[in-house]
């Protein structure tokens, strides 16, 4: 059983490791589809990450952590939509602004607090999220190869991995099944025809903008109220990057960006779990190959030599309602 | 919807509508500072004392200054192609593996040949790093932003790999490469300065702020002097326009990124030739990003980007200071400083257009008689 339970550590932690990514790229995926290029994910990933540490640190309560994680990661989400939709700025300059002052400011905020260089201090146990286990896991576990992927993949993790993966079909199901699903991504695509239709290209595109920032902000909630247990600075390490490519790469569709992320989060635990081993032939294993791996691999789909990446045609372009 | 914006007088939109952003980034920025319980007319005394208050102060500044030139007119020389080159940082790093590799490896130039050689060889790793992005965009249409970002994190992991198993001296504990032969520096200006008498306090500022200042000159020939400043011009204005002029914005891309590319190589030199003298671990700290920072606020013109430059190298060296006096304003103040920076001089920059035209108008408006 040496190599399925190997097989089954990494795995339980690339699921672990990739629940960032799915809300992150989830969250990319609800803005971009309605006209809204995000690059700021990564800046609002630590602004979510903050704003939780610092709700939990000062009430000791996992939801007042949750709570304001979200709801400041929300605000910078406006202040993106504002330059985006209103003053039709360029998205990217836009989004690059958010992410510098997303890394700047929790870090001078953190340390002018704390001074401990903007490290937060531990939370306890039940300023977090503790793990939920399914019902028999611990019966069920002894049973071979069923039991450890019922008891460690299945059970054991804590509310927002469960709603990340649910946030899925939920995104499926509005994008593809509901009105509002079906004007978000016409605006994306054809904001003009929306806007002859009488609907407000605006309310729609914000709409959105609120929706990938409370996706995203939850993103930065998990790295903080579920894994470390507290926040430091620069702690999204290109995870929001990680998640842009990995939109890239599903082609801006819900399901496609659960697998990609799933795929990348299983790289990293793959990365961490061969850090120093020796393989027969090829000799130590060249981590950064495969840490680099999802980013070459989207530059080389979005070059279009493996199919062909096309973004959702208004995505980028201010709305000009006509004078 | 609202009314078509008033037109500017000239002078309003080069000179009035930028400062008047500039300046809504610092009065935030200001307000951060008080909001964590500090004095911000304090600290921007402090600040500018560190970084203009004493030759040494000034030494910093302008050496800080040297990289975001550098940084800023690569950015710049790509927004008039209407391109967003997001990867001045992995640029200027790999740029910075040629200008290692050069210096180390080809001891056997006479005497200073060895730095120019150095220089050389940073600005084309600097160039091609940047021309295959360049190439995705113009032929295989990927869209340059997103390469550039990954191309950081490529850079980063490709430089990691070298620096950790590759490149590092056997038996040493820190990632990085022997020192370069002093041939292969490029020198100090304290140095030369001695060979004169002059005294002049040891910093790291070097003949490579020459270097930058003569590559914004260059910058603004070609942009505005030259046919291809102009097709670059035409293209980032409007491509299919160009196409119809006989313009290929392909090419223009390709050529734009390239230069854009070399131009991040000239981080590399002030770094890593004027001052490291060796190939350091992630030495580029995010210089590359102040270059967008620096290309918004100087408009994407040389002379303004010189300026903002040394605006940022005071920012740099003086929060340094101000971080060492203050420590609840740690250095982080200074990237928040640079987002708003970003913020209001790029992404809102037409936010204040209307209440400056409407309060011109008021100005100039006839009294009724």
């Amino acid at each position: 059983m040496g190599w399925f339970d190997a097989f089954i550590v990494v795995f339980a932690s690339g699921i672990r490791l990739a629940v960032p990514l799915i809300l992150a790229c989830l969250a990319g995926l609800w803005s971009e589809r309605s006209g809204v290029v995000d690059i700021g994910l990564e800046g609002k990933i630590l602004v979510g990450a903050f704003g939780s540490a610092v709700g939990a640190t000062f009430t000791g309560d996992v939801w007042a952590g949750l709570a304001l994680g979200v709801a400041s990661t929300v605000v910078f989400s406006l202040v993106h939509g504002y330059a985006s939709i209103d003053q039709r700025a360029n998205q990217i300059v836009s989004g690059t602004a958010i992410n510098m002052v997303a890394d700047g400011l929790t870090a001078l905020v953190g340390n002018a607090i704390w001074e401990q260089g903007g490290r937060t201090p531990q939370l306890p146990d039940q300023a977090q999220f503790g793990t939920i286990e399914w019902p028999f896991a611990r019966e069920i576990g002894s049973v071979p190869i069923v039991g450890p992927i019922y008891q460690r993949l299945l059970s054991g993790h804590d509310l927002i991995t469960y709603v990340a993966f649910l946030m899925v079909p939920l995104t499926y199901w509005a994008l593809y099944s509901t009105r509002f699903g079906l004007r978000l991504r016409a605006v994306g695509e054809n904001p003009a025809a929306v806007d002859t239709a009488g609907i407000s290209v605006r309310a729609l595109r914000y709409s959105a903008v609120v929706i990938c920032g409370v996706l995203v902000g939850l993103a930065g909630v998990y790295l903080v109220l579920s894994q470390e247990a507290y926040f430091q600075p620069h702690m999204s390490a290109g995870r929001g990057f990680i998640a842009l490519a990995a939109l890239v790469f599903a082609k801006w569709r819900p399901w496609p960006a659960l697998a990609t992320c799933l795929l990348f989060g299983f790289l990293d635990a793959l990365a961490i779990r061969l850090q120093g081993v020796e393989l027969p032939a090829i000799g130590p294993v060249p981590v950064q190959a495969i840490e680099a791996l999802p980013y070459v691999l989207t530059v080389v789909l979005l070059a279009g030599f493996i199919g062909k990446a096309i973004p959702p045609r208004a995505s980028g372009i201010p709305y000009v309602k006509e004078r | 919807m609202s009314a078509p914006l008033a037109p500017l007088p000239q002078w309003a939109d080069v000179a009035l509508i930028p400062l008047v952003n500039v300046a809504a980034a610092f009065i935030i920025s200001g307000l951060v500072v008080l909001a964590i319980g500090e004095n911000p007319l304090e600290a921007v005394q402090i600040l500018i004392g560190g970084a203009l208050g004493d030759l040494e102060g000034v030494g910093f500044t302008l050496y800080y200054a040297t990289s975001f030139i550098f940084t800023g007119l690569a950015v710049a020389l790509c927004f008039h192609a209407g391109l967003f080159n997001i990867g001045v940082e992995g640029q200027a790093y790999i740029a910075g593996l040629g200008a290692a590799l050069a210096a180390l490896h080809l001891g056997f130039l006479p005497g200073y040949a060895l730095a120019v050689a150095a220089i050389i060889a940073a600005a084309l790793f600097g160039a091609a790093f940047a021309a295959i992005p360049g190439y995705l965009q113009a032929y295989r249409d990927s869209h340059i932003v997103i390469t550039t970002i990954m191309f950081n994190y490529i850079a980063s992991a490709v430089m990691g790999y070298l620096l950790v198993d590759v490149l590092r001296v056997p038996g040493q504990m820190n990632a990085e490469t022997e020192a370069f032969p002093e041939t292969g520096r490029v020198p100090q200006f304290h140095e030369i300065l001695s060979h004169f008498g002059v005294h002049w306090p040891v910093t790291p500022f070097n003949l490579s702020f020459l270097l930058a200042l003569a590559a914004a000159f260059v910058v603004w020939l070609l942009i505005w002097r030259t046919r291809l400043g102009y097709e670059i011009r035409t293209v980032g204005a409007n491509p299919t326009a160009a196409v119809y002029g006989g313009i290929s914005p392909a090419r223009v891309t390709i050529v734009a990124t390239l230069l854009s590319g070399a131009l991040a190589g000239g981080m590399a030199v002030n770094v890593i030739l004027g001052e490291e003298h060796r190939l350091i671990l992630e030495y580029t700290a995010g210089f590359g990003f102040v270059g967008i920072a620096v290309a918004l606020m100087g408009r994407a013109h040389p002379v303004g980007v010189i300026l903002a430059a040394i605006l940022f190298g005071m920012l740099y060296q003086g929060g340094a200071e101000l971080a060492f006096d203050k420590p609840k304003i740690s250095r982080d103040m200074i990237v928040v400083i640079q987002g708003l920076v970003v913020l209001f001089a790029g992404a809102l920059e037409h936010m204040f257009r209307r209440p400056v035209a409407t309060l011109l108008a008021r100005r100039t408006a006839q009294p009724p008689i």
